[in-house]
């Protein structure tokens, strides 16, 4: 079903904001079949097995289109995680304030 | 954004490990929804669990066993199929509509997603792999019997293959033909017969003595 954490991660936060009528489903679905369409205009194979990123792709575009989050802050969060990972010793759970250029150290 | 991954572990410059970049788009979106009181936590976990565990083939095969042996309850299911799905304890989440649509000696019918994955999750669970792949949505609408020859069903010449196009307010379940042989059999004992694909319309109900 999922093949990994992310994808069930990414399945989850859709239904919830969903849920809390953060979008219609309606709206959900067709940005999904965009982010598909795009994707197999690229080449993508579209044999399901991408399906999850797509998913995340739409709804990382839906959020920012609802102003629940934008683009901006979401590459800015990235860039947080990833410094925090890297620095973030084996064993241990990652976290935002073990990023090195976080305020809180 | 970019999308590609980064799978190895890059140890270049402390005792941390790089995450692939498909991971830090998922901690982002969903660190930045959880601050912002968009998303509980609590509830991702939840839903989750519930689409791992709880949901699956095994509701809709209550579903179709019971339509089987209990005629009100099929007639139910013709006038308003959610709510004779609800009935069961079985309820959309994304307010989607249910309809069933019934094989017949004269027709068998098929349910894709053109568009995207377009599912009855709440009695099928989430969708295989292949029903969101781009061959079967495509050869679905083209050459539905060519698609069930691929499954493995080879109906009559006759048997006319209708082809149901899922979308965001409209789910579709099919009724498959229930197996010759099974007259007297439990609703449970029934839905044993009930496969998966039996309600997508690429298989067919397991013969008496098939099941697993």
């Amino acid at each position: 079903m999922f093949r990994e954490p992310w994808e069930a991660q990414a399945f989850a936060m859709a239904v919830a904001l969903h849920e809390r009528g953060a979008f219609t489903w309606t709206e959900w679905a067709a940005a999904l079949a965009v982010e598909i369409k795009a994707a197999q205009a690229e080449g993508d194979p579209d044999t399901g097995e991408t399906y999850y990123r797509h998913w995340l792709a739409a709804l990382e575009k839906l959020v920012a289109a609802k102003a629940l989050a934008s683009d901006a802050e979401l590459q800015r969060r990235r860039d947080q995680w990833d410094r925090a990972a890297r620095t973030t010793p084996h064993g241990q759970p990652i976290e935002l304030g073990n990023d090195p250029s976080h305020p809180g150290r | 954004m970019h999308d590609h991954d980064h799978p190895h572990h890059d140890h270049s410059h402390d005792d941390g490990a790089a995450l692939p970049e498909i991971a830090l788009r998922v901690k982002a979106l969903e660190s930045i929804l959880v601050e912002k009181g968009y998303i509980d936590p609590a509830a991702i976990d939840v839903i989750v669990e519930t689409y791992e565990t709880k949901v699956g083939p095994r509701n809709g095969a209550r579903v179709v066993a019971k339509a089987w042996c209990d005629p009100a309850y099929l007639a139910r299911l013709r006038q308003d199929a959610t709510a004779a799905i609800a009935e069961l304890g079985f309820t959309g989440r994304q307010g989607e509509h249910m309809r069933i649509v019934e094989n017949t000696q004269q027709r068998h019918n098929l349910v894709v997603c053109t568009l995207c994955s377009c599912y009855p999750w709440s009695v099928l669970g989430l969708p295989p792999v292949w029903y969101k792949a781009a061959p079967y949505r495509a050869k679905a609408v083209i050459d539905p019997r060519g698609v069930l020859a691929d499954f493995g069903v080879a109906l009559p010449k006759e048997t006319e293959i209708r082809v149901w196009d899922s979308t965001a307010e409209l789910r579709y379940l099919v009724l498959p033909l229930r197996p010759a042989g099974t007259e007297g059999w439990s609703e449970d004992r029934l839905a044993d017969l009930v496969t998966r694909d039996s309600m997508i319309g690429t298989g067919l109900a397991l013969q008496p003595g098939a099941a697993a």
